[in-house]
């Protein structure tokens, strides 16, 4: 489970996958791809070694630092006046929740474990779900899911809506005014910023390194690799330390595996949730409850042609 | 003659108008509630509007009329197609809006099928999509305004 199986495991199921990255985002090379490199990656964040060093969310700022926001200022003024202008390009440092300069943060949870009470660190970001709502809602198609189960937003083309936001079960993405594609359009009616959070470093992925939260982190509380294989590992460590899974199940499943030592309904009620700070409720599947329609979808084209066939063998009936 | 024609085909059937009717008007409405625009302009402030808002609520609502125009436009082709081409013919408006609301029902198989877990589209492809839907829909409702108007019907006796 150290820094050196999580590269192994990297290396060997994670770069085929960092390949097809590669290839899917060259135009026309997707074709090219393998199979074995549409493998969702996922990580496994071990909690019981966390240790809230902030070494993660210190390396994550450093290699993220370009792809923060640049806005422009002063912001337009925006109609209707209930627009919020959501500003945190003077607080970049903050570092206790999520912002658009921060994607990764270290939750604190005070819990009681075998009688004792305990501070429990967690490192919490985006959880990159396997159907991503933030993803599949979107009405521009500004968030994208690469092959490799990375669900980012494309800073060039979100408008700063906050859909993502709002369909997303941990309101994990964070908003930025006054910069992206609304000031060219129309910037005081439609769209306010960009939507920021968590990449899992697809670029680096995409060069065959590991996310920088992964490799800064000196107790090694993340692994990377293949779901299923991330999977049996997480069942694996919680059935050692008699442990609890968070994130195999939730919204359908997701590629952020944590494993804990204390049950995340205590967890949940030990940490400080609100705006920028995600809870560690259980999620059912959001997408499910529409996508559950689609066989009706399937059903309907074949009940509307058996209405008219019928409509026509009953007239012909009557007609003899 | 004018007249007749519209007899005619405002009476082919006036439940399956209705139903036709009241199925595109909350596919628009849900439709355009994908985009984060009905709060921001006070629309789901209006007393019974407030689900407007509601990503997952307007999400399923679209859904649900998207298998009512599935079935309808199927029905209403092979009626078409088996029982009243020898009848009633379709109108050069009538093809040009079939053509635009067959673009509408592909784009959005197209975007269903995206929305399932495990699909492979391409960021690029999806973009397409998705303008492609929004801009068939925009055309579709300024191309049934004019025919409104001018008292375009969708078919005419032959």
């Amino acid at each position: 489970m150290g820094p050196e199986i999580s590269r192994r495991t990297f290396l060997r199921g994670g770069i085929a996958a960092a390949a097809g990255l590669a290839a899917g985002s060259i135009p026309g090379a997707a074709a090219a791809a393998a199979p074995q490199e549409k493998t969702q990656l996922a990580t496994l964040l071990d909690i019981s070694k966390c240790v809230g060093c902030e070494a993660c969310v210190e390396a994550c700022s450093e290699v993220n630092a370009d792809k923060y926001p640049q806005p422009k200022k002063p912001f337009p003024k925006m109609y209707p006046a209930r627009v919020p202008v959501e500003d945190w390009s003077e607080k970049q440092d903050v570092t206790e929740r999520l912002t658009p300069y921060n994607w990764l943060f270290i939750q604190h949870a005070f819990v009681t474990v075998n009688g004792e009470e305990q501070e429990i660190t967690v490192p919490r970001r985006c959880m990159h779900c396997v159907n991503p709502p933030c993803v599949k809602l979107c009405p521009w198609g500004a968030a994208r899911q690469l092959e490799n189960g990375i669900s980012r937003i494309d800073s060039d083309i979100c408008l700063g809506g906050s859909k993502c936001k709002k369909v997303c079960p941990w309101d994990i993405p964070q908003r930025q005014t006054g910069t992206g594609l609304y000031l060219d359009i129309l910037p005081s009616f439609a769209g306010n910023g960009v939507m920021y959070k968590c990449d899992r470093c697809y670029n680096r992925i995409a060069e065959g390194e590991v996310p920088a939260c992964i490799e800064a982190c000196p107790e090694d509380v993340q692994t990377i690799g293949p779901r299923d294989e991330i999977i049996q590992k997480a069942r694996a460590l919680a059935k050692e330390m008699n442990g609890y899974i968070y994130g195999e199940n939730e919204n359908g499943g997701t590629n952020t595996i944590y494993v804990s030592p204390v049950p995340f309904e205590e967890l949940n009620k030990g940490i400080e949730t609100g705006k920028g700070k995600p809870h560690l409720k259980p999620v059912k599947d959001t997408m499910a409850q529409a996508n559950n329609l689609t066989t009706a979808m399937v059903l309907a084209p074949v009940a509307g042609i058996a209405a008219a066939v019928g409509k026509f063998v009953k007239l012909t009936k009557n007609h003899q | 003659m004018k007249a007749r024609q519209t007899a005619v085909t405002r009476t082919q059937n006036p439940a399956l108008r209705y139903i036709y009717l009241i199925t595109v008007f909350f596919l628009t409405l849900t439709g355009f509630g994908q985009m984060p625009i009905f709060k921001r302009y006070y629309i789901a402030d209006i007393p019974g509007f407030g689900w407007l808002a509601q990503f997952y609520v307007t999400h399923y609502i679209h859904y649900l009329g998207a298998i009512l125009i599935l079935a309808l436009a199927s029905y209403m082709i092979i009626d078409y197609l088996i029982l009243q081409q020898k009848r009633i013919r379709l109108t050069a408006s009538g093809y040009v809006r079939g053509a635009i609301l067959i673009g509408i029902l592909v784009s959005g198989i197209f975007l269903i099928l995206r929305n399932l877990s495990g699909s492979r589209f391409a960021p690029e492809f999806i973009i397409f999509l998705d303008i492609t839907h929004l801009g068939l829909v925009i055309t579709f409702l300024i191309v049934s305004g004019y025919c409104l108007v001018r008292k375009r019907r969708w078919v005419a006796q032959r």
